[in-house]
């Protein structure tokens, strides 16, 4: 059997001691597009950010491509909350892009021509290569989104992780994501998308990943998306539920 | 005219003029990425904090570059240490740690009763700037510079997106230290020329107007030093011809700079902004 994209066994994360992941299991395999869902603080980014290696972790392991993360980090990408960026930074559209070169430039190294020409390419990719010489705020936010789809595309990596992407993110920005997002799993790249809406979740993701502190479920689409289950994790929400059209 | 003469004639004010320029230069630079990173308060903060250790290398009759370094480094550690480990947030522990440092700095000078050197540290008397100095400041100035100039890339992403640094393993909290180290030399630095209380304007005021200018980090850092470079130069003609504090003169020459930006950069000024609105309204008439 091929090595495993991404194995987690029995990972528990606390904030300060307050629970936020308790032994959560799984093991996703490579060229899988796979939803991260759950209420509001499941801990849905709790467990992207354990698997980036960004919060310490209480018990348990995960492993990337068979290795710990510290040692494949170059090749994890990953796609922020667009809250968490400072979206006056002066900064162009291609020079944010071109950050995604870095963690694959030695130190002290500069980006040069073939770096500037790569950025360009993944540019050109989501459709934004007109844009390149704007300052990042003067853009909507799912040109913003696909500008850091851009920079993830550019780091080359294997496995990409995206904190809800498409949150105030137009239709059309949106149906741009989820197309390179499928094809870079046809790749057999691995992309991981913290999501909301379960809508769509049939038509955007191959494996669901369930959460409300505890690993509810995870598997296929449809297995994952049974009433009984997903009144399991979301409780009394139900009502919620029926809106977002499952 | 008298101005460029006397700078021709004596040395004390071609050292002046020179210690002034790298401090703006420096100051500028490293004022970039203070104001990108939100930390205006924290460079106030440092440059207050050296205060404790200029007092004691007086003391101990060494040359106070170290104990300043150090008085600032300890400072800017336990800022972060309790903002990190409680719920105190960090302005709040910026405000009680450079305070306490700010006041330990002044009861050791007071007990040294060394009043005059005070009110110099405190508010800058560039034109008593002795060689020695002027070496000190010109080698901190290479050293900040070169050590920007490497690390750039390190210092653009995590100032842009610190997340992203420590996801593919930068040592992130290593080069706030190492800026924050970097911000005490600059500080340093700028003791003779505009003191203490002031060095904090020069940080952020020019390049605040840089900022209003450009779009590039890279070019904003090139503005934010000749403005600081301007502003120098500025305020030493002032300080000399009018016979006023240089640390005052300088500081409130890089204010004006940082208006006439506010009011007319191209595409942030104020003027040009409200000229733009104007125009569209008009032409949809
Ligand atoms: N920095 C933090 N300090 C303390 N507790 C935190 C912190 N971040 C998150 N938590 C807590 O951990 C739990 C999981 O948070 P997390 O952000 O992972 O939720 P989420 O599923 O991403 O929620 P949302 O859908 O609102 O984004 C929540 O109960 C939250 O209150
Ligand atoms: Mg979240």
């Amino acid at each position: 059997m091929e090595k495993a994209a991404i194995s987690i066994n029995d990972l528990h994360v606390s904030y300060y001691g307050n629970e936020a992941l308790k032994g959560v299991s799984l093991s996703v395999q490579p060229g899988n597009l796979v939803g991260i869902i759950g209420p509001n603080g499941a801990g849905k980014s709790t467990l992207l950010k354990a698997m980036l290696n960004l919060l310490p972790k209480d018990k348990g392991d995960i492993k990337v491509l068979g290795k710990t993360v510290k040692e494949v980090r170059k090749k994890i990408a990953y796609v922020p909350q667009r809250n968490d960026i400072d979206w006056d930074f002066p900064i162009t559209v291609l020079d944010a892009v071109l950050l995604g070169t870095y963690p694959n430039l030695q130190l002290f190294r500069r980006p040069k021509k073939k770096e500037k020409e790569w950025a360009l390419e993944c540019l050109q990719r989501v459709g934004m290569e007109a844009f390149k010489k704007r300052q990042i705020g003067e853009l909507s936010g799912g040109q913003q989104q696909r500008v850091f789809l851009a920079r993830a595309l550019a780091q080359k990596a294997e496995l990409f992780c995206l904190d809800e992407p498409f949150v105030g993110v137009d239709a059309s920005s949106e149906e741009t994501i989820v197309t390179i997002l499928k094809e870079l799993c046809m790749q057999g790249k691995t992309v991981i998308v913290v999501h909301h809406d379960l809508s769509k979740a049939n038509d955007y993701f191959s494996q669901l990943i369930l959460l409300n502190k505890e690993l509810i479920s995870f598997g296929g689409v449809n297995e994952v998306i049974q009433s009984d289950i997903i009144e399991r994790a979301y409780k009394g929400q139900f009502a919620f539920m029926k809106e977002m059209g499952v | 005219m008298a101005f460029i003469e006397a700078i021709m004639q004596y040395g004390f004010l071609q050292k002046a003029l020179l210690t002034s320029i790298m401090v703006g230069i420096i100051c500028g630079v490293i004022g970039c990425f203070i104001i990108l990173r939100g930390m205006a308060l924290m460079g106030d903060a440092i440059s207050h904090a050296v205060l404790p250790g200029v007092a004691i290398s007086y003391m101990l009759g060494i040359n106070f570059f170290f104990g300043a370094v150090f008085s600032g480094v300890v400072t800017a550690i336990a800022i972060g240490f309790v903002s990190q480990n409680s719920r105190i947030k960090h302005d709040t522990s910026i405000g009680i740690m450079f305070t306490a440092a700010f006041a330990a700095g002044i009861i050791i000078i007071t007990l040294l009763k060394s009043s005059t050197d005070l009110y110099h540290i405190l508010f800058g008397n560039v034109l008593a700037v002795r060689s020695s100095d002027m070496w000190i400041t010109l080698a901190i100035g290479i050293v900040v510079l070169a050590a920007v100039y490497l690390f750039y890339k390190e210092l653009l992403i995590t100032s842009f997106d610190e997340t992203m640094g420590a996801a593919y393993g930068l040592p992130v909290r290593l080069i706030h230290y190492f800026l924050m180290t970097l911000l005490t030399m600059v500080t340093v630095a700028s003791l003779q020329t505009v003191g203490i209380v002031l060095v904090v304007a020069m940080l952020i005021t020019p390049a605040a107007a840089a900022y209003l200018l450009t779009d590039r980090l890279w070019i904003m850092i090139f503005l934010a030093s000749g403005i600081g470079v301007i502003s120098s130069i500025a305020g030493l003609y002032f300080s000399f011809t009018y016979n006023l504090a240089s640390g005052a003169t300088i500081v409130i020459s890089a204010t004006a700079i940082f208006v006439l930006v506010f009011l007319f950069s191209p595409k942030h000024g104020l003027i040009w902004r409200m000229l733009r609105v104007k125009k569209k309204r008009a032409s949809l008439i």
